[in-house]
């Protein structure tokens, strides 16, 4: 075990044993659940079925129901496709990368947020399934043979590439929450009681012992997947952005697309991790796991990534200029002086002012306006998607072909109907499933557990008084 | 009756890592060997003190991945040169090597596919952890707060390992009975 410097600020709250650890995580699955559990998982599962609803009668009547119009082809679809996936990113970000970086407070964190990328990826997926129209045909996406002869898809398009993409993306990101959470439905198999409580996490822990050998392989495991799924997270939502840069559309034949929507989607994904963390933080009494320092921590990230939307925001428009080309100017001209302004002024508030205020400490350790602030950024990142989407398509080469753009209420419960989905799932999720990897926080607990690390200081202060 | 030795099944549970790891060291040098060690969660270091090989699953990733590089260059070589030629958008594939750029990122994407879902399988079937399988600790205390060193010796070995064991502020040691291990013809 290596010491770990006294000034860096202890994870893990408190005089916490590896007892505790394990009384705490496991502390949602033997109890009951609160009054508020079930007052939200009402709420969501409701807005759920509103949304399953609206999909059912799109699928009836077709994408006509929806607000889409010759012009703005694409529009609530795909900005709730592009919101999704983006949010989906932090968790891979989380697990993946700050593991690579042996961030240790990544642990507290990863599990939930991991979560949050599978239900993200799926609400993402429902919209990019339906916008084509006629999704029972949905599998000629993929390369098999079909009844046209020998046609197959294109994989010269960035549609495809993002197929490809996607679909990994959730299946990795699937395979790698569960590999985690395999040691952790071992300990609550062998602490539950009641009769259905161990044959179901009996199932699910696959047999988990904990030995020695099998933790080597469960590492090994986890650091190759990490370095997989590294390259992945950036290549998802680059190739997303290529569905976009790819094309002729002034505003969106763009070179810096690809990390600049890289970097928002890992700055809305934190967003989305912070404003679900602080309600399992409070709910579940996790304070002493997802301590201000954590809080504290994913806000910097906030910043960072904030602050490199801000300047791809500039560039854009500097581009624009620079670039001489008329159409190139008057998209971003329209963007922000059109009739849909509204919704550009709304997204630089958001995304470039707001996150500067984390500058102060104050309101970076602060649980109140962290929580505010990441629900605005949210809702930021969201215009960011509708103003690249909506106004640069309504006005475009031909002027007779200008357009205005109204959603339907369709396209609205679908929309409402994924966060509902989005929220059930994670309310189920942090009811029956451990919300934080207990068994890596073990390993962190004796370098950075509160009480632990004072016992540690004094030790070295004796000594040195004693020579 | 047929011939061959008894083996005592030993279990110490320690309350920490730290002890159990200077007993593992201790049994390892006085030649005693540690069947197996259960962990609440993976102890750096104690691969090469109970003697654990290195676990070649990284290289398995390594093949896996390029499988799917291969696959994925097969596939888009077949469909798009091969089987239907086409001229999509002024970008002709008359040769894999003209079109290669646009095949980037589906070789990407499925190399890290073939290499992340391979190891995954390759990792739980070599642990054996499959749905339903019978929990492999021997103590359930293990996956909460407890370390158990798994020793299965013969008597006078037994002893030692006892003694070296209570050396190092053993909670418990559990005798679980014995093992008959049959003589080779």
């Amino acid at each position: 075990m290596h010491a770990e410097s006294e000034i860096r600020e202890p994870l893990i709250l408190g005089t916490k044993t590896y007892r505790q650890i394990t009384d705490d995580i496991i502390a949602p699955i033997e109890g009951k659940a609160s009054k508020g559990w079930y007052i939200l998982l009402t709420i969501s599962a409701l807005t759920f079925l509103w949304g399953i609803g609206c999909l059912a009668y799109t699928i009836g009547v077709g994408i006509g129901a929806w607000g889409s119009n010759n012009s703005a082809d694409w529009a609530w679809d795909i900005t709730n496709f592009v919101w999704w996936i983006g949010i989906g990113h932090a968790g891979t970000l989380i697990s993946a990368v700050l593991l690579l970086f042996r961030q240790k407070w990544r642990m507290a964190i990863n599990r939930s947020a991991e979560a949050m990328t599978i239900f993200a990826v799926m609400c993402a997926a429902i919209f990019v399934t339906l916008h084509t129209g006629r999704p029972w045909l949905d599998y000629m996406l993929f390369p098999l043979p079909n009844q046209f002869g020998s046609l197959w898809p294109n994989f010269n398009s960035p549609l495809l590439w993002d197929v490809f993409a996607v679909s990994t993306y959730f299946t990795v990101s699937l395979v790698f929450w569960y590999i985690g959470l395999i040691p952790d439905f071992g300990m609550i198999r062998d602490r539950v009681i009641k009769p259905w409580q161990k044959k179901m996490y009996g199932l699910l822990s696959f047999g988990w012992g904990g030995s020695a050998r099998h933790w080597s392989r469960f590492e090994e495991v986890s650091l190759v997947l990490a370095g997989l799924s590294t390259p992945l997270v950036f290549s998802v939502h680059s190739i997303v952005s290529f569905d976009f840069a790819t094309s002729i559309v002034p505003g969106w034949h763009t070179t810096i697309f690809p990390p600049y929507f890289v970097s928002g989607a890992v700055f809305s994904g934190f967003a989305m991790v912070l404003t679900l963390m602080l309600v399992v933080r409070k709910i579940y009494k996790l304070e002493a796991y997802l301590t201000i320092k954590h809080i504290e921590y994913m806000n910097i990230v906030i910043i960072v990534t904030g602050s490199i939307v801000g300047v791809a925001y500039l560039t854009e428009l500097f581009m624009a200029w620079y670039s001489g080309v008329e159409w190139e100017q008057y998209a971003f001209l329209n963007r922000a002086t059109g009739p849909l302004s509204w919704s550009y002024w709304a997204m630089m508030t958001c995304n470039v002012i707001s996150p500067q205020l984390f500058w102060f400490k104050k309101i970076r350790t602060s649980i109140l306006a962290t929580f505010i602030l990441s629900i605005v950024v949210n809702i930021g990142m969201w215009f960011e998607r509708f103003v690249i989407i909506v106004p640069t398509l309504l006005r475009t080469f031909l002027p007779s072909s200008w357009n205005t753009y109204t959603p339907s209420f369709i396209d609205i419960g679908i929309f409402i109907g994924t966060i509902g989905m989005f929220g059930t799932f994670f309310l189920l999720f942090s009811r029956f499933f451990p919300v934080i990897a207990q068994a890596e926080l073990k390993t962190i607990l004796k370098q950075s557990g509160e009480s632990q690390k004072k016992a540690a200081a004094n030790h070295k202060h004796e000594h040195i008084s004693a020579h | 009756m047929a011939t061959g030795t008894t083996k005592q099944i030993i279990h110490g549970v320690f309350g920490d890592e730290e002890p159990m790891m200077a007993a593992c060291k201790k049994l390892r040098a006085s030649g005693i060997r540690i069947k197996d060690v259960f962990t609440p969660f993976p102890v750096h270091g104690i691969d090469g003190v109970i003697g654990v090989p290195r676990t070649r699953l990284a290289i398995c990733a390594f093949i896996y991945g390029i499988t799917g590089t291969c696959l994925a260059t097969l596939m888009m070589w077949y469909m798009m040169i091969h089987d239907w030629n086409s001229d999509i958008g002024g970008k002709p594939t008359w040769a894999y090597y003209f079109a290669v750029p646009a095949f980037i990122p589906i070789t990407f994407e499925s190399t890290v596919f073939c290499a992340a879902h391979g190891m995954a399988l390759t990792y739980l079937l070599r642990c054996m952890l499959v749905p339903g399988a019978r929990p492999k600790n021997p103590d359930p205390r293990t996956t909460d707060d407890k370390f158990l060193v798994y020793l299965e010796l013969n008597d006078e070995q037994a002893k030692k390992a006892e003694a070296i064991l209570k050396e190092h502020s053993v909670e418990e040691v559990n005798h679980k009975g014995t093992l008959f291990i049959p003589a080779p013809y």
